[in-house]
């Protein structure tokens, strides 16, 4: 047997409906008032990673904050927009661990993760190659190309992340809710029968 | 006795278009958590800054006219889009205990933002002092309480 079995979508919704039956799961699931508790601090502490994030490439884009040294913004704001995305890190693995199955297969749970991934690579990419030489054009004005281009990229991904992440709750796309597109099918990862 | 007033709001052209559309209330929704983006990071800027955390290097006052703009553009973006919202289902929200406790808290919030936070973080000669965190402490328990009563307005 190869790793496509392995990696084949359906024995990842195997796996995701075995977890959606563990006790705990089903409990989150069904609380009355912890799944809106999890949910809500999720929904605030946007304001905590991605409103500090704003800050920084409002910073970067040269537009706000422009005798503010970015090294001191990225050495004492980083970490409260870090502390957020632990939070929503937490909050979400909850989230999702309440209804793996439906999540797994919403297309907007899916355009948030890729979104989530763009996001991240945009920060690798940023602390690795652009942050590195920050000593020179700590003041500039405006930011060097780079910077201004990650900051876009920035904005843009978590926008997409945060209007995504709302449309989670909508059904529109379901995959119990046929007949939908074939494309819509394949991107949500719908077992359809034949 | 606000009833009426709150049937007419339900009953206006705006609250019915937007509850009609099947895209419209969602989409609304989420430009409304992008501007509590914005206006999270603007008020955070300066509290975190206040509190003596954050951006220590920067002056209060020269934070608080930076962080200035950005705050009403996030404010802006959240009544442009929360007033449609509110119209869109005005008599559920008559009989939302969370309604009332956000609808309440909003204009303290916004007067004191707008008026003492203001007048006092912009005084060149505030640094971060007990005054200083408890203007922070009273806009963050202010503005937290608003976040919070105004996503509980969907689960109650």
């Amino acid at each position: 047997m190869g790793w496509e079995f392995i990696l084949s979508p359906v024995s990842i919704l195997g796996l995701l409906e075995w977890v959606a039956a563990t006790p705990w799961s089903v409990a989150l699931h069904e609380s009355l008032y912890m799944w809106p508790l999890v949910e809500s601090t999720h929904v605030l502490s946007l304001a905590l990673l991605v409103g500090t994030a704003i800050m920084l490439d409002l910073r970067l884009l040269g537009v706000a904050m422009k005798r503010a040294p970015v090294s001191e913004l990225t050495g004492r704001l980083l970490p409260w927009t870090r502390l957020g995305f632990v939070v929503m890190l937490a909050t979400g693995l909850l989230l999702f661990y309440a209804t793996p199955v439906r999540n797994y297969q919403n297309i907007f749970f899916r355009l948030k993760m890729v979104l989530l991934v763009v996001a991240g690579i945009n920060v690798w990419l940023f602390h690795s190659r652009i942050h590195r030489s920050v000593g020179e054009w700590d003041l500039a004005m405006p930011p060097p190309r780079a910077a201004r281009v990650a900051a876009v990229v920035s904005l843009v991904a978590w926008a997409i992340v945060v209007v995504s992440g709302r449309f989670i709750a909508y059904n529109w796309f379901d995959c119990d809710i046929q007949p939908q597109s074939a494309f819509v099918n394949w991107a949500a990862g719908c077992v359809v029968p034949e | 006795m606000m009833l009426p007033l709150f049937e007419w709001f339900e009953a206006s052209a705006l609250g019915d278009a937007v509850r009609t559309s099947l895209w419209l209330f969602p989409v609304l929704e989420a430009i409304h958590l992008l501007g509590l983006c914005l206006l999270g990071g603007a008020v955070l800027l300066l509290d975190l800054r206040m509190l003596g955390l954050g951006l220590t290097s920067q002056r209060i006052a020269t934070l608080a006219r930076e962080a200035r703009p950005w705050l009403v553009a996030g404010i802006g973006v959240m009544l442009l889009t929360g007033i449609p919202l509110f119209l869109s289902e005005a008599i559920k929200c008559y009989y939302n205990q969370s309604f009332w406790v956000k609808i309440l808290t909003l204009p303290v919030a916004l007067a004191f933002t707008f008026t003492v936070r203001q007048r006092m973080a912009t005084d060149e000669r505030l640094d971060t002092s007990m005054r200083s965190r408890a203007l922070a402490l009273i806009s963050l328990g202010l503005w937290l309480t608003v976040a919070a009563a105004g996503r509980w307005i969907g689960f109650s």
